[in-house]
């Protein structure tokens, strides 16, 4: 191998003048974590509600719940990306879409929003398999004593239900994180992007996918620790781990 | 809306779009899936041999694999393919890599790690007796692998393989971080070409959304015929 290897680079100045390489790769592991963060409260609020409704005793609102689902899960990432960031300013009236191109950050808010919705189905697809996974007598039992629908999801089948999807929820959450650098597709200096622009302004390639890499397993291991504290904390007893449906990313 | 929705930048870059962009992506899809099952396959055997020295580098690998995002894996291969070529064929140049087997060889090796934990679950979804009965037989540890347990292993997941394919064919569309011409590499250069993102676009989201939703309507009829009654 004729490759000049160079660790020192990443204390070395990047060309904004103001950041060292390494601190660049910071910066973009904040964004990385803070546009998973806000895609995840959209994906968690959207995904119970729709896998809730496709639980429920009305056909419309479970066809509503299917179709979002597989309107969601059918199309790539990537091509969601374009068309929230390429298409929907387009479309929109006139001066609304300006305003949306003009906004700070742009890339940001479109990311967290294609992510988030995009997540939302497959969240959606756990919490309905939860819900399902629950003893018929739950929802009976919590409608004989007087409970309406939404008080019986409410009180009674969700609380149950995150209880039980916690690991396969788990896993999600790390999709989110891993599938927020799709988003460097959109302009998105998120950590993937950072590791790439030093790539290419700094030609030191393997330094700088492997203190990504290195940054995206440390997250990895320390959100997996965290949530096993949190599974442990919250499992039900006498229920075994729930088993998620295996394929996925 | 469609007030001024050019219908015809579609039609005129469809030849295009489908000899060139759509054939890459089927074609990458195919050839990763199988690759990407015979891998993980040997990848799960030695996950589940026992012996230390096979299931710790198979695991280190899965793990890595699947905590890393698949874009970062692609820039990877990308740059790394050539330095591992020039290694292999020990030539003095880092080697010329054409842009399908470079995708070729990234998808395959990122995906045998996914389609490694299916079969994994595959084969601990066989019961033991049935390992145990091959070998009183007689038969050996391969014969017995590759004649009595994989062939129900690959059965029973034969659906959440086929569900791993659709997402593979959906993640084909990542390749356009190495400007690679796949289905949605085709439609963008054409989009920015002709100025036409919206068309482009919603074309190539409509494309992948039948494909996707047809392939997982067939996933969901199969699983259900060749379901085994217990």
């Amino acid at each position: 191998m004729n490759y000049h290897w160079n660790w020192a680079i990443f204390w070395e100045l990047s060309p904004d003048g103001v950041h060292t390489y390494f601190q660049t790769l910071l910066l973009g592991t904040g964004w990385t974590l803070a546009t998973a963060a806000c895609a995840w409260i959209i994906a968690l609020t959207l995904g119970s509600l729709v896998g809730a409704l496709r639980t429920m005793p009305f056909a419309a609102a479970v066809r509503f719940g299917n179709v979002y689902v597989e309107l969601f899960r059918d199309v790539p990432l990537l091509v969601q990306m374009f068309l929230w960031y390429f298409v929907v300013p387009e479309i929109v009236p006139h001066a609304f879409g300006t305003w949306l191109k003009q906004l700070p950050n742009a890339s940001f808010y479109t990311a967290v929003v294609a992510l988030g919705l995009y997540m939302s189905a497959r969240v959606a697809e756990q919490v309905r398999a939860g819900i399902l996974s629950l003893p018929r007598g739950q929802r009976q039992a919590a409608l004989a004593l007087g409970l309406t629908l939404p008080q019986t999801y409410a009180y009674v089948l969700l609380p149950m239900t995150y209880r039980i999807i916690m690991p396969p929820l788990t896993s999600e959450l790390l999709n989110t994180i891993k599938n927020s650098a799709v988003a460097l597709t959109i302009g998105l200096m998120e950590l993937t992007a950072r590791a790439r622009a030093m790539q290419e302004f700094s030609f030191q390639v393997f330094e700088a996918f492997t203190a990504a890499t290195i940054i995206y397993i440390v997250i990895n291991i320390v959100v997996t620790l965290a949530m096993r504290v949190v599974e442990r904390r919250i499992a039900v007893p006498g229920y075994l781990g729930f088993k998620a449906p295996a394929a996925g990313h | 809306m469609f007030a001024n929705y050019d219908f015809d930048v579609i039609w005129r870059s469809l030849p295009y779009l489908f000899y060139q962009g759509m054939t890459f992506t089927l074609l990458l899809t195919a050839l990763a899936t199988l690759g990407g099952i015979v891998i993980g396959t040997l990848l799960a055997l030695m996950r589940l041999s026992g012996t230390a020295m096979l299931t710790l580098p198979a695991a280190a690998y899965v793990n890595l694999m699947r905590s890393v995002p698949f874009v970062l894996m692609i820039f990877w291969f990308y740059f790394l393919m050539p330095y591992i070529g020039q290694w292999i064929t020990r030539s003095a140049q880092p080697l010329q890599v054409g842009a399908f087997a470079s995708c070729l060889v990234t998808f395959t090796l990122f995906e045998a790690a996914f389609f490694c934990e299916i079969m994994r679950a595959g084969i601990q979804s066989i019961s033991r007796g049935q390992m145990a009965a091959a070998q009183a037989l007689g038969m050996t540890y391969p014969t017995a692998m590759g004649f009595i347990v994989l062939p129900q292993a690959f059965r029973n997941m034969a659906p959440v393989l086929l569900t791993q394919t659709i997402i593979l064919f959906q993640d084909t569309s990542l390749v356009y971080v190495i400007s690679v011409t796949d289905f949605l590499g085709a439609a963008s250069k054409v989009a920015e070409r002709d100025g036409r993102l919206v068309e482009m676009y919603t074309f190539a989201a409509v494309v992948y959304f039948i494909i996707s939703l047809a392939a997982s309507r067939t996933v969901a009829h199969l699983q259900r015929r060749i379901a085994i009654i217990r």
